[in-house]
């Protein structure tokens, strides 16, 4: 009897392994790191773009409308783009649009403002990338959506037409 | 476009020939008395159809036939000839011609060499190795055809990655896979061998020079691989624990277990199940790993271009292979019975039982690390990353017993030993400690773990090295091998105490200072070559005893593909590497500048050529001498 | 003989004083430990991009602040989940990892010593 149970049993072993890879194969290899949702803001300190003065994140977020942090530098192709898309949210009454500058240099950025239009608010000069890593962010561009200090949504990559859409249908 | 289908009905052909080896094989299987010698011919034909196939890949590369897929997507007229040619096994396609090359050469040596073997015998190898060529063959044709047209034809190609263009990695994947596809030959002999019930003493000494050869292959094939990488990559490390470098080092443990047991099968007959096992286990350790790299279920730094389509084939492949392995060793395999097993507990054989031991946990830890998120993310859609200190915690403490046995196996004699040379064996334990309890006090922390591995290695050192030079060893192949074995342990775990690094963002111009170094970056010149344009920083590195070293890294910007690379620049000594390599960084005008000094890096190869050579010569040993 | 040998390699070990860059234990073992999330199969300790560049300089301020190794490591296991650490942690996901090949260890020790046993009797 027990030489019959050997076999059996590595042979289930055998079958249960190639279950087990033929379903890892449907799975994608690719990492994209889950934040929980629903996540309060992190707390940072930072220096502001323009007067180099350095905020808290606790003041930063203060009025009860929606923001849009969006993380974005002038050397980022896809951040163009999406540019065109953040100077028309600007216009929403109930968002406010700031950006966080990462791992830029002074004059490059302010170009690339002046050239595509500036829709942010206030902006955060990241220049060490590491207030983008306090975010849970690890590339350019990312935006979160944030109301009552809390993230609602997170977007990886370049904001499109239809991201903006659900954003308004959100904040409405 | 001419070679594309050359090489394409160069195949079809071949996969035509398995199928009319396999028909006269069984045929003259069942009625035997002599070789068919058509089997022998049509063997050749098809190692000779997929040499031809092979070729004209080969030529579709070094003539830049772009209406050739895998040449589109790999190749560019700007590519130095060495990089073209070597281009042709850099990619999926390619390589998996180069597999085929490979299993239809072996079993055609084996069939010419292999002399005092039943015909049966040669003939059920035959027929399991064409099993596996056929899988093969239908794989490259169905999912991976390296002869795929695209109209109209391109006027340029996508380009190699240039980290793929460095004569390490040229070399890598043809050395490597003598090895690891050479297994075929074991595991097809094996289940030809359990099926017949001839695995015996006779079966061992004749398998044992494949098992050498493919494992010298292997090994060196490994080496190039860290090579490469260390003089490649840029980050100064030469084994990172990623998928790709597991799936190479499994079947390496496999087979080192399989050698060491094949020794003892030699002498007597005892471990005949186990023999068996890890034959078959070393080859479908090599396709699980095939499986691993080529279907996209891992991520890691060195896959090839993923395709589920390829992943269920080889999947499917791999598993025929396992339930096929397990039925004839289920079904056929007698053991033997128990009273040839005799033998005291101080013996060489139970050394080698021990090295088994170890060795097979040593397999498991690698197996487990590398598929074990697999199985977790299919269970529970959780991702998690196994990396180096994962493997470190749980091989170095086993490591310590390990060096202690390879040091005292070899001396037991067979069956029944004393232990001679007590005195040396306690004297040189004595050294080792008092030795490493004073390297790793003045330059580290972890004193203990570290004393005691650092002591161990030495320890196998020493006596190996000592019975070198009064000649009393049995083997001298084997000495040379653990010895090797023991100077790289030594050479990794020193490294490892001793190697230092400095961090520093430097503009041209800069120096940075610290109590023992000076960095001066001095200047930079700019150059454009054939396909890329070059970046060299000149940098004088004065260190505390007032030597300078001049050093120059490089940065590539290529134009196809659009990529950056590094290029560290390596000073080699004796003693250590000096490694220094730059980086841009992001719209400063800054660099990023890694300098660090790594001792006896050169150790570190030059033991595992040792370990081979050990190998080899083995392989060329005659027959009296045993 | 055994005595020029000793000699030997206590030359070559005193004669590294002048092989040192400067070190930084703590920080190289955190760093190593983190995993480049925009690497393909590369710690942030060897990873020159950019993200691992800033999660050095981050690992760096943090351990300024006085956060400790395993606060470090859960900083960053917050944002970005597990996955980030190459040394899986211990807990109910990851019993099978740790403990099945030390399992297969002691198993295999129990076959040999039982077939030892075995042949005694």
């Amino acid at each position: 009897m027990k030489n019959k149970l050997l076999p059996i049993f590595i042979t289930l072993i055998f079958i249960i392994i190639f279950i087990f890879f033929y379903k890892g194969l449907q799975n994608t290899s690719i990492y994209t790191p889950q934040t929980k949702i629903s996540n309060k803001i992190p707390s940072f300190k930072g220096d502001l773009f323009y007067s180099d003065e350095t905020i808290n994140s606790s003041n930063f977020f203060k009025s009860e409308k929606f923001y849009l942090l969006n993380v974005w530098s002038s050397w980022c192709v896809p951040c163009r783009k999406e540019h065109v898309l953040l100077m028309d949210l600007k216009e929403v009454k109930k968002l406010k649009v700031v950006g966080i500058n990462y791992k830029d240099k002074k004059i490059n950025a302010e170009n690339f403002l002046s050239e595509l239009g500036n829709p942010y608010e206030k902006i955060i000069f990241d220049q060490e990338g590491i207030i983008a890593i306090e975010w849970g962010a690890y590339g350019v561009p990312e935006s979160f959506l944030i109301k009552d200090e809390v993230i609602i949504k997170r977007y990886i990559g370049p904001l499109d037409k239809k991201l903006t859409e659900e954003i308004k249908s959100i904040i409405k | 476009m001419l070679y594309s289908s050359i090489g394409y009905y160069a195949l079809i052909l071949g996969l035509g020939i398995s199928l009319i080896l396999v028909y006269f094989s069984i045929k003259n299987f069942q009625n035997s008395s002599t070789l068919n010698t058509k089997i022998l011919s049509f063997t050749f034909l098809q190692f000779f159809l997929v040499v031809i196939s092979f070729v004209s890949l080969v030529i579709s590369f070094v003539l830049s036939d772009f209406s050739n897929e895998t040449v589109f997507n790999n190749s560019h007229t700007t590519k130095p000839l060495f990089y073209k040619i070597a281009g042709t096994w850099g990619n999926h396609e390619g390589s998996l011609l180069l597999w085929l090359l490979v299993l239809t050469l072996f079993i055609l040596i084996f069939f010419l060499k292999t002399k005092n073997q039943p015909l049966k015998y040669k003939l059920l190898t035959l027929i399991f190795q064409q099993i596996i060529i056929i899988g093969f063959f239908l794989f490259l044709i169905q999912t991976s055809n390296p002869f795929n047209f695209i109209f109209p034809t391109p006027e340029e190609g996508m380009g190699l990655n240039p980290i793929l263009q460095d004569p390490a990695l040229a070399i890598h994947p043809p050395i490597l896979y003598l090895g690891y596809v050479g297994s075929s030959i074991i595991f097809s002999s094996a289940l030809a061998a359990t099926y017949l019930n001839l695995v015996s003493k006779v079966w061992a000494s004749h398998i044992k020079k494949w098992i050498i050869a493919s494992w010298v292959f292997l090994t060196l094939g490994i080496l190039l691989g860290s090579i490469w990488a260390y003089y490649e990559l840029g980050w100064g490390g030469f084994w990172f624990w990623d998928p790709v470098e597991n799936v190479s080092l499994m079947p390496w443990l496999a087979l080192t277990t399989l050698l060491h047991c094949i020794i003892v099968l030699e002498k007597k007959q005892v471990l005949t199940s186990w023999v068996i096992i890890l034959s078959i286990s070393t080859f479908t350790l090599s396709m699980c790993g095939t499986f691993l790299v080529r279907s996209g279920i891992l991520n890691s730094v060195h896959t090839f271009a993923n395709d589920p389509e390829r992943g269920l084939f080889i999947l499917v492949f791999l598993f025929s292979l396992i339930f096929i392995s397990l039925f004839i060793f289920f079904f056929f395999h007698k053991s033997s019975p128990n009273n040839s097993n005799s033998f005291f507990w101080l013996s060489k054989e139970t050394s080698i039982i021990i090295n088994n031991w170890f060795m097979m946990y040593f397999l498991s830890v690698v197996l487990i690390g590398t598929i074990y998120p697999i199985f977790l993310e299919v269970l529970s859609s959780q991702k998690i990353s196994v990396g180096p200190p994962f493997y470190h915690k749980l091989i170095i403490p086993f490591l310590i017993p390990f060096l202690m046995a390879m040091a005292i196996g070899p001396k037991l004699k067979w069956i029944k030993s004393n232990i001679v040379d007590k005195f040396y064996l306690v004297l040189f334990f004595a050294i080792s400690i008092v030795l490493s309890f004073l390297i790793v006090k003045k330059f580290s922390t972890n004193l203990l773990i570290n004393t005691i591995l650092v002591s161990s290695a030495l320890y196998l050192f020493f006596i190996t090295l000592r019975d070198f030079f009064i000649r009393k060893y049995s083997n001298i192949s084997q000495n040379i091998a653990h010895f090797g074995f023991s100077l790289l342990i030594l050479s990794i775990l020193l490294n490892n105490l001793f190697s230092s690094e400095i961090i520093t963002n430097l503009k041209v111009g800069e120096t940075f200072t610290s109590s023992k170094t000076k960095i001066v970056f001095k200047s930079i010149n700019q150059k454009q070559e054939k396909n890329y344009k070059s970046i060299i920083a000149n940098f004088s590195i004065e260190n505390i005893n007032e030597t300078i070293e001049d050093l120059s890294p490089e940065l590539r910007i290529y134009n196809q593909p659009n990529i950056v690379t590094s290029e560290a620049d390596i000073k080699t000594t004796l003693l250590s590497d000096k490694f220094i390599v730059i980086n841009i960084v992001q719209n400063q005008d800054y660099f990023n500048v890694r300098y660090q000094v790594k001792p006896f890096m050169l150790w570190i190869w030059i033991s595992v050529i040792l370990i081979s050579f050990g190998g080899l010569l083995s392989f060329f040993k005659r027959e009296h001498e045993k | 003989m055994k005595i020029f040998k000793l000699f030997f390699i206590i030359y070559l070990i005193s004669s590294f004083n002048n092989l040192e860059a400067s070190n930084d234990d703590i920080k190289s073992k955190i760093t190593k430990n983190l995993r480049c999330l925009v690497c393909q199969g590369q710690s942030v300790y060897d990873s020159d991009s950019e993200f691992a560049i800033s999660m050095k300089i981050l690992v760096d301020k943090k351990l300024a602040e006085g956060f400790s190794e395993i606060q470090i490591y859960d900083f960053f296991k917050e944002r970005y989940g597990e996955w980030i650490l190459y040394d899986p942690e211990l807990n109910k996901n990851t019993y099978i990892l740790w403990l099945l090949p030390i399992l297969i260890f002691v198993i295999g020790g129990a076959i040999i010593i039982k077939s030892f046993i075995i042949k005694k009797n």
